[in-house]
């Protein structure tokens, strides 16, 4: 078991954003988080990476408690996120933005006097991390010449270059276009497949949730509705009913 | 061999930018021998602004924090100099003034910045500016010890080993002074660019870009701005003391704010987004100050109106325009580069 989280709550004056969510996340998973919009899925990403602190309950990472620990020290013990709205870094051509990553999580960056370029390993891995995420050919791009797909796929990267154990993307395929969300998908799947890394995604589209997750974690007004197997999940009345507004 | 081949290339890269370098210093040594010494002066103006615009572009284009203060930290290097020079003159020799100017400098940079750097990014340009003021003031008021309005002199400095009298110090910076500034200027030009290539380098620039994302890979923003600003601070620090042995006078105007403007005009004209901008902006600055004062009463308006055009021509500051004319005008070095960039591709595959 990678990931913890008992009787989390989080609220934003009346709003209860998360109330009460248990659940657990085992090594290797990737779990799917859905549920309409406000129904707290991205504040629970916030909670987990740190981005933001509970009001109560506890969150435990490989056994240690990192209900209050702040995001750069989550993401040194191994949890690493993306974010919907594209996070890169933009005056910095698409390798550095991986470089930088790796050299930060190597506790590299304190190095002031040797050129980054002479550091030849790390370039080598940042092309190795572009070559699994298809961006090897763009390497020496600007972010803003990349598509919305690639950039997507660059912010996802930045945070595989961390190196983690645990892996959260909130909506990794939002606005892309339709035809290459599976592709983008493939793509992330076959990086964290390929690592035996874990991986909560935040998703609103179901074809994509029931196609790459191992379980479904539906979540409706903070709390959590169903948790289990797509397809068993998807096709419970009571979530169907939640996420489309109508019993199928 | 992929890595081999990397290094390979990374020491070509080094390579052209040594040769570069080495033409640039050549170039600079045989000034003396074809131009009027009035204008080797201004060259040492030049060249000490440059190491100030180095500095202050650590912070600004690396780093992306806009100061209105910095001249502070040159008024800190300059009356370090002039105050030795006054009530120490024992120990006034050049290698330890620059040392205790290099020292004030950064401390005093490291005092501030503790407290500068608590506020945001429109609050600590204004902080700056505050802070300069009110070291402009203290320096008219303690009229006693700086003598306020009326400056210090600053003579020609002793020599750890070497005695220099009996010339004027016009001579003395032709001569020898001269020389001292290009190799401190070419020395601190080779560790601006380590800083700026290296890890720690990119950590500012991915800080300048996107400080939520660089504090969620891991940096420390909030310290790595600080180590940026102490650095910066240093450099400007270490440029008004080699300032003030050129001007062989220091005075309160130094810390004014409309000196700071002088170092962020110099930064943007020659363009904060190349490396070699401020270096370049520090020179068209001078150059500009110098025609005008030459041909009008008038210079500060005509250099004002001279820099606002270039400014609104070349919004990408001088440097950028000229790199803009190098790609233009040279379509056959970037084909050669790309053929050099497609072979080692190739290589590599």
């Amino acid at each position: 078991m990678i990931l913890k989280v008992y009787n989390l709550k989080k609220y934003f004056k009346e709003v209860r954003a998360v109330d009460n969510v248990s659940f657990t996340i085992d090594s290797n998973e990737v779990v799917g988080i859905v549920g309409p919009n406000g129904a707290g899925k991205t504040t629970l990403i916030n909670l987990i990476s740190g981005f933001l602190l509970p009001d109560d309950g506890r969150i435990e990472y490989l056994g240690h408690d990192i209900t209050y620990l702040p995001p750069h020290i989550r993401l040194k013990m191994g949890i690493a996120r993306s974010f919907q709205i594209v996070n890169l870094f933009e005056r910095i051509s698409v390798i550095d933005n991986v470089i930088i990553s790796i050299f930060s999580s190597r506790g590299m960056t304190r190095n002031m006097l040797k050129p980054a370029d002479f550091y030849t390993h790390v370039k080598e891995e940042a092309i190795k991390i572009l070559e699994i995420f298809g961006l090897s050919h763009k390497k020496d791009y600007m972010p803003d010449e990349l598509s919305e797909g690639e950039r997507k796929l660059l912010d996802i990267a930045i945070a595989y270059a961390t190196n983690p154990r645990l892996i959260l993307m909130d909506e990794p395929t939002s606005g892309v276009a339709t035809k290459d969300k599976f592709r983008i998908m493939d793509i992330i799947i076959n990086a964290i497949r390929a690592n035996k890394l874990s991986a909560v995604i935040v998703e609103h589209d179901l074809d994509i949730i029931s196609s790459y997750v191992d379980s479904v974690l539906v979540l409706n007004e903070g709390r959590i509705l169903a948790r289990g197997k797509p397809n068993e999940v998807l096709e419970d009345p009571l979530v169907k009913k939640t996420l489309f507004g109508i019993s199928r | 061999m992929r890595l081999y081949i990397n290094y390979i290339y990374e020491l070509k890269k080094l390579t052209k930018i040594l040769m570069t370098l080495i033409i640039f210093i050549f170039i600079l040594l045989i000034l003396p021998h074809i131009l009027p010494s009035y204008y080797i002066i201004f060259i040492s103006y030049a060249l000490s602004f440059a190491i100030a615009s180095l500095g202050f572009n650590l912070l600004l284009g690396y780093t992306g924090l806009l100061s209105f203060g910095h001249a502070v930290f040159f008024a800190i290097g300059a009356y370090s100099v002039a105050l030795i020079a006054r009530y120490l003159p024992n120990i006034y020799y050049f290698e330890i003034v620059i040392l205790i100017a290099l020292i004030s400098s950064a401390l005093f940079a490291a005092l501030i910045g503790i407290i500068a750097l608590r506020v945001s990014e429109a609050y600590f340009a204004i902080l700056m500016l505050a802070v300069s003021m009110i070291i402009y003031s203290l320096i008219l008021k303690f009229y006693t010890i700086t003598r306020g309005s009326d400056g210090l002199p600053v003579p020609i400095p002793k020599f750890i080993g070497l005695t220099i009298h009996g010339i004027s110090q016009d001579v003395f910076i032709v001569k020898y002074y001269y020389y001292i500034l290009i190799s401190i200027f070419i020395v601190s030009l080779i560790i601006m660019y380590l800083i700026v290539s290296s890890p720690f380098g990119k950590a500012l620039q991915a800080i300048r870009d996107n400080p939520n994302r660089a504090y969620l890979i891991g940096i420390n923003v909030k310290l790595y701005k600080y180590y940026s600003f102490v650095i910066s601070g240093t450099y400007v620090g270490l440029a008004g003391s080699l300032w003030s042995i050129v001007n062989m006078y220091t005075s309160p105007e130094v810390a004014h704010w409309s000196f700071s403007s002088d170092i962020v005009y110099m930064t943007l004209l020659g363009g904060y987004t190349i490396f070699l901008g401020p270096v370049l902006g520090a020179i068209i600055y001078t150059l500009i100050k110098l025609y005008t004062v030459i041909f009008t009463q008038y210079w500060l308006l005509a250099s004002g109106i001279i820099i606002l055009i270039i400014s609104l021509l070349f919004p990408e500051g001088l440097g950028g325009a000229f790199l803009r004319a190098y790609k233009f005008l040279a379509p056959l070095t970037i084909k050669r580069e790309r053929k050099e960039i497609r072979e080692k591709n190739r290589r590599l595959r």
